[in-house]
């Protein structure tokens, strides 16, 4: 689903954000990346979506390899992501339900199979009746299930979260940690960015930690009878 | 399409004061420069009339046979720098006196004979009525054993071209300042916009969106603004028109062609400017 071989990252100025950061995650897996701020859990992700290359060593997500992947390639390997951050990066002035459809229609997506699609994903995370309600007027634990849905609604086969309980109350952590767990369940695989350990300990899935831009830490090698996810 | 311009539309909506000022921005960079336009093609209409009257007279000696001026009018018809060449016999020459040196009446009236020449008058075609070419079709004329004398007024000339070439000059050098002014000005103007939405375009890109789908909408977006914007110009320009028209001086105002034209170059402009800010942008995220 996800590997990464020897990666390295280096940053203009030659500020190295990852070293040779090699793991593999398989169909399905739920798996944290923690580490501080600066870590590197960011980067991490971004070279999973593309949006920056590695500098040396392959990053290989659902059959696109960074080694051949051409720039018009790029948003069919999206597509095959969902991605979710801290900041929710919802459009303010459209819908819950527009926000959720807007992901479908940038990939050409038949007219009448987006509205009920739409509307499906976000009954699927509890906001059904609040399909017409814009960013603004949902609390943020809500935006984040919005997020959430827009970033299932293609259907992908892994869902990137950077530190998606950054900006909510502890109950409201709850609830979209409990719904990434459940997307989980039903077979996408999860890669979530964050350092609250508290959520880290509540289960037991497995732990990549990164320091200094290093993996210092995967529990799949470090603690083999952690590595599988509890369901 | 439909998802196209309904995006582009939207964004009218969306932001309608940031839209209505790039309109007015736009409009006001075009009505700026389609005064100047307007001003250079009314001063090329006016020296168009004046060069109209450049013209070669070829006086001909006393007993020229009628049938030898009238082969010298096809000879010379056929070069390439005239237009028409014109006959003038003695007694038409006399009468055509009579008629505009009225003061000189009773000077005419107390002639014997004639004593004008008869004489062929040669106009040239648009394009030759420089000083160079007028002085090489006298020339030639000179070249014809009946030519008396040849005569084109070459101080007036000279200083038509001179006229002619100092407009053009500062035509271009104007004419050109005020177009990059108004390419910077749109080109700033539609940046604006697309910078205002960078958030949506970076979403766009993040759920998947190609350029091409990114960039369709805000190409949309900027040939409205342009066309508007154009319309706008070509309305002002009408109106600064009409108000200088009535009190100030003749002229004439754009061709439907030429309105049409700067309503284009609106549109190509904000194209242009949408396409380069958002490539630009798709570039930087």
């Amino acid at each position: 689903m996800i590997r990464f071989d020897g990666v390295f990252k280096a940053y203009p100025k030659g500020v190295l954000a990852l070293k040779e950061v090699t793991f593999h995650l398989a169909k399905g897996e739920f798996v944290f990346l923690t580490g501080h701020s600066g870590a590197g859990k960011s980067t991490v992700l971004r070279l999973v979506y593309a949006e920056e290359l590695p500098t040396s060593g392959e990053v290989r997500v659902s059959g696109f390899s960074t080694a051949r992947l051409m720039r018009r390639e790029v948003p069919r390997l999206r597509r095959r992501i969902g991605i979710v951050f801290q900041d929710f990066r919802l459009l303010e002035d459209r819908t819950a339900e527009e926000n959720v459809a807007f992901a479908l229609e940038v990939t050409g997506a038949r007219r009448s199979i987006i509205a009920p699609k739409a509307t499906r994903v976000l009954a699927q995370v509890g906001l059904a009746a609040k399909s017409q309600a814009y960013p603004r007027e949902l609390s943020g634990g809500e935006q984040q299930r919005v997020a959430i849905a827009r970033a299932l609604v293609n259907d992908p086969p892994v869902l990137l979260a950077d530190e998606p309980t950054g900006n909510l109350d502890e109950r409201a952590s709850r609830g979209v940690f409990q719904l990434l767990r459940d997307i989980n369940a039903n077979g996408t695989a999860v890669v979530m960015a964050t350092h609250d350990l508290d959520i880290v300990r509540q289960t037991n899935y497995r732990v990549i930690e990164l320091q200094d831009g290093a993996v210092v830490f995967d529990s799949a090698v470090d603690e083999p009878e952690r590595g599988r996810a509890v369901r | 399409m439909r998802l196209v311009m309904r995006e582009a539309l939207l964004s009218f909506r969306r932001s309608p004061a940031l839209s209505a000022l790039s309109v007015t921005t736009i409009a006001f960079a075009l009505f700026v420069f389609g005064l100047f336009a307007l001003t250079a093609l009314n001063l090329r209409n006016a020296l168009t009339q004046v060069e109209e009257r450049v013209e070669i007279v070829m006086y001909l000696m006393r007993g020229t046979p009628v049938e030898a001026a009238t082969m010298a009018i096809g000879d010379i018809e056929s070069f390439p720098e005239v237009s028409t060449v014109t006959f003038v016999t003695e007694d038409q020459a006399l009468d055509r006196a009579r008629r505009e040196l009225v003061e000189l009446q009773g000077v005419f009236d107390d002639l014997s004979a004639n004593p004008l020449p008869a004489s062929l008058e040669i106009r040239l075609a648009p394009g030759y009525r420089d000083v160079t070419h007028v002085r090489a079709v006298a020339e030639r004329l000179r070249g014809f054993r009946f030519a008396e004398d040849i005569r084109f007024g070459d101080d007036w000339v000279t200083k038509l071209d001179r006229l002619r070439n100092v407009a053009g000059a500062v035509g271009f050098v104007i004419g050109g300042a005020f177009a990059v002014a108004a390419v910077i000005i749109i080109g700033t103007t539609i940046r604006m916009s697309v910078m205002h939405r960078s958030r949506e375009i970076e979403i766009m890109r993040l759920v998947g969106a190609t350029d091409g789908f990114i960039r369709r909408p805000f190409l949309v977006d900027g040939a409205i603004k342009g066309s508007l914007g154009g319309t706008i110009a070509i309305g002002l320009c009408y109106a600064a028109f009409v108000l200088l028209a009535n009190n100030v001086l003749q002229g004439s105002f754009f061709s439907t062609q030429q309105a049409t034209l700067l309503v284009l170059a609106g549109m190509a402009l904000g194209l242009a400017a949408s396409s380069l800010s958002v490539g630009r942008h798709l570039r930087k995220i």
